[in-house]
């Protein structure tokens, strides 16, 4: 295990930032800490870096007890959502920092800082300052900078946060690639499910300073731990007294099965390739999803009546509804 | 800790303390030294004068201070960026160039325009109104200053929107760009009076220091302390100063943080 | 506090809007007011002053500035403002760290203090000087008419300039880019050099060139305090002003100009520094 984070406790002033959170983060993996904002991932993210100090609980890296050095000992690359970049000093000279302060000697950090320039496909903009360069790349020449200094854990604080969807989603792609080349132990902070699923080889629920549930994207997807992880990670309906991901759901007009629900189709959208019904039964709104060519071999228009029920293959994936 | 103690031992050498001497100056004999300046007529016409002058200059400057700021925010024209480099000017000329510039065209012998306007009967220097130009010329910046950056912060939306309904620009001026700078208009003319009482050189240079006629305060601080009547002079510099000291906290206490002036 | 009167944080550059309108025939006209009066009051007589110090031609001019004391005034005057303004810079900005970093109680207070100099007037200036450090003061020492108390006045004068031009900067750095850097692995003496530092620099640089400009132009504050004395003591506006009340304003127009040469450098050089801030963005 790379990072054993165990019984940390944060608060400021009365709030309860972080309660009693043990996780360990494995080697060379990339981890996600997924939640809503304020739920205590990025101080968790910025314990492990040593930018902030916890209250109670131990942090250790890569088995070194790390609770009590400044975070400038723990070599660790940290990026900021705002890039926090050096505008005073070109990208060449942003992506150096680290090594000068480490005085290695000048060829190597030359040799080094072309590596990864090139890496983050900024050889171009080399000599530029920071306010000369786009958000997506500003935030590239961060992480060179973090990356420069070879640090045993990687930790992104919403990286993607500050840029718009197209160029976040190409970062995201890119973010991938890059790991699968380094292999450098990397956690980052995140509030996009969506972002956290395609990235990550691990997700590290968040919320109320607490950790609700840690696995893969498939575990947390498929097996929610609860309530909660299951409408974070995804969109949800209720039906009868479970919660149920609406394209998990069938709808028929012949004869009721057995456990479905009739209702009356209220409503119709279409988004792109899907189909949105929305089923009103006595007692509830039941919205199901399903894509254009099963919805025209149904026949089914608003004011239709209809039987909804679970797809037979995911009966079991489903939590109770709190 | 040590930076804090450093910063507080210096400004307590500097400003402080020697602030604190000319209150405790004044007040040595109790109240004689101010009732003393206060009865003598001279005097009174000097602070006086002062006031009326310090007026006047501020009434000037924030009619063009604003009026520029407008101009310099909202327009595009040729030549705003050197005009706006020269409107700081003043901060940076010395007073007693000040006043010679102003003799060399408004004095009334060998002045550019000087000897045409007296023989129009209008006396410029060693009079009044060379008082007020040098007074004028010396806090011309503040209101500008303080003005351009309030104006540039609140925008012109809400100006647009006013338009949009209706408003002409007279209109829109008093009911929306005015209220929205009044801050910014009201530290202007608090540090524009603070800095117009108490010029001094620009002053001395162009009123002729004639006693009871263009002495202003300053110059009796100066003319007492001169002819060592140093109880007399610590009066009058204690009343300049504690004008100096009200404006600054007034500016400080009632200024909201930038936070504020956004919303 | 009055941060915006003293800093230069906006001057030239920053004040351009960027979509301002083109002017209307009432904004024309109001222009064209604001024009004229301002040629009135600072424009030409600025232009008297030079036209008056070229009159007597180059001779004339060079004869006047090399004059034994006047030469004397203003190295006196320009050496002095330069080491001030070395003082304010490195004070100045330890000044304005505390004021922003630190919390602790009278921080009020000392915002008030560092204003006080821009706003009491010259004249009470040298009279306040006078009572800690003339012959009366109780620290019993005496720098009444010694060059000690140009030093002295024109710290006074100047104190505000790179406070207030520093500060805002200071506030508004980012704390991330400390963080960064720590994270980087550099101290936090470190960080101060290659980081905070030189993002500070041209405000530094703003403070230190209005400082300067102030200095040299200093004249009431000295008139108590430093007696004044040829040669020793009398700064160059004082040496205007003799030449002014002995009538000789050809003589005055000539030293007046090398100072407003002086004030005009200042303004070019707070101009390059702010394109260069905007540039950084």
């Amino acid at each position: 295990m790379s990072i054993e984070i165990s019984h940390v406790s944060k608060r400021f002033g009365s709030f309860v930032a972080l309660d009693d959170v043990s996780v360990s983060i494995p080697t060379g993996q990339l981890t996600a800490l997924l939640g809503p904002s304020g739920g205590g991932k990025s101080t968790l993210l910025r314990i492990i870096a040593g930018l902030e100090r916890a209250d109670t609980g131990r942090v250790r890296i890569e088995g070194v007890d790390a609770t009590d050095l400044p975070p400038r000992k723990r070599n660790v690359g940290f990026v900021f959502q705002h890039y926090a970049a050096f505008k005073h000093m070109s990208v060449r000279r942003n992506v150096a920092f680290g090594l000068e302060i480490r005085h290695r000697p000048k060829a190597e950090i030359r040799e080094r800082v072309d590596e990864l320039l090139r890496l983050v496909h900024l050889e171009q903009f080399g000599d530029r300052l920071p306010a000369q360069l786009s958000g997506g790349q500003r935030q590239r020449m961060a992480l060179a900078r973090a990356l420069a200094v070879e640090p045993t854990v990687l930790l992104l604080d919403e990286p993607f946060g500050a840029l718009d969807a197209k160029v976040r989603k190409e970062l995201r792609d890119w973010l991938r690639r890059l790991h699968d080349e380094v292999h450098v132990t990397t956690v980052f902070v995140t509030h996009d499910q969506e972002e956290a699923l395609e990235v990550a080889d691990e997700i590290v629920v968040v919320n109320e300073g607490r950790v609700e549930q840690i696995g893969t994207p498939d575990e947390l997807y498929d097996t929610p731990a609860n309530d909660f992880v299951m409408r974070f990670l995804g969109p949800v309906t209720q039906l009868g007294d479970r919660l149920v991901r609406p394209h998990d759901l069938v709808i028929g007009t012949g004869d009721a099965e057995p456990g479905a629900v009739t209702g009356r189709v209220t409503r119709v959208t279409r988004i792109g390739f899907e189909i949105r019904v929305e089923v009103t039964t006595e007692d509830q709104v039941v919205v199901v999803t399903l894509t254009r060519t099963r919805f025209r071999a149904l026949d089914v228009r608003e004011g239709s009546t209809v039987h909804v029920a679970l797809a037979p293959e995911v009966v079991a994936e489903t939590v109770e509804a709190a | 800790m040590v930076k804090r103690l450093i910063v507080v031992a210096y400004l307590f050498f500097l400003v402080a303390w020697p602030l604190f001497l000319v209150g405790q100056n004044t007040f040595e004999g109790g109240l004689d030294n101010l009732r003393g300046i206060l009865a003598d007529p001279d005097v009174v016409h000097a602070l006086r004068l002062s006031l009326v002058v310090a007026v006047v200059a501020v009434v000037i400057n924030t009619v063009f201070g604003v009026g520029v700021s407008l101009l310099l925010v909202r327009y595009e024209f040729p030549g705003k960026r050197l005009l706006s480099a020269l409107l700081d000017v003043p901060l940076s000329v010395s007073p007693i160039v000040v006043g010679l510039a102003l003799v060399l065209v408004y004095g009334g012998r060998t002045g550019w325009f000087g000897p045409t306007l007296e023989n129009a009967g209008f006396q410029v220097i060693f009079a009044a109104p060379g008082i007020v130009l040098a007074t004028v010329f010396v806090a011309l910046p503040l209101v500008i200053r303080e003005v351009v950056p309030v104006l540039e912060e609140v925008g012109d939306e809400q100006e647009q929107a006013a338009r949009s309904l209706g408003a002409n620009a007279l209109q829109t001026f008093w009911r929306i760009t005015l209220p929205a700078i009044r801050w910014g208009v009201i530290y202007g003319v608090v540090l524009s009076l603070a800095r117009s009482l108490g010029e001094f050189g620009a002053v001395k240079v162009v009123s002729g220091n004639v006693l009871g006629e263009t002495r202003t305060t300053t110059l009796v601080v100066e003319e007492k302390y001169l002819n060592f009547d140093k109880g007399g002079a610590y009066a009058a510099a204690f009343l300049l100063a504690l004008v100096a000291v009200a404006a600054i906290t007034v500016v400080s206490v009632l200024r909201p943080s930038s936070s504020e002036v956004k919303q | 506090m009055t941060s915006a009167t003293l800093a230069p944080d906006r001057p030239a550059a920053a004040r351009r809007s960027a979509r301002g309108g083109r002017l209307t025939r009432a904004s024309g006209l109001g222009l064209g007011i604001a024009m004229l009066w301002f040629s009135l009051l600072v424009l030409i007589p600025l232009t008297a002053v030079v036209v008056t110090a070229s009159e007597g031609g180059w001779s004339g001019f060079w004869d006047a500035v090399t004059n034994e004391q006047t030469a004397a005034a203003i190295r006196l005057t320009v050496g002095t403002a330069f080491g001030v303004t070395l003082v304010n810079v490195v004070m100045g900005t330890l000044i304005a760290w505390v004021l922003v970093r630190d919390r602790f109680f009278g921080k009020r207070l000392l915002e008030i203090l560092i204003d006080i100099p821009f706003a009491l007037p010259t004249i009470v200036a040298g009279l306040v000087l006078l009572s800690l450090y003339g012959p009366e003061s109780p620290l019993g020492v005496d720098i009444h008419n010694t060059r000690i108390a140009v030093f002295l006045a024109f710290l006074f004068v100047t104190l505000p300039f790179v406070v207030r031009t520093v500060q805002p900067v200071l506030a508004e750095l980012d704390p991330e880019v400390e963080e960064a850097a720590a994270s980087l692995g550099a101290s936090r003496f470190t960080t101060f050099r290659r980081i905070i530092l030189p993002s500070l620099t041209p405000a530094i640089a703003a403070g230190a060139a209005l400082s300067f400009a102030r200095g040299v132009s200093e004249y009431g504050s000295l008139v108590l305090l430093s007696g004044n004395l040829p040669m020793r003591t009398e700064v160059t506006s004082v040496r205007i002003l003799s030449s002014i009340e002995n009538d000789n304003l050809d003589s005055a127009a000539a030293v007046a100009a090398v100072l407003l040469a002086i004030s005009f450098a200042v303004i070019v050089v707070l101009d390059v520094i702010q394109r260069r801030v905007v540039r950084r963005g």
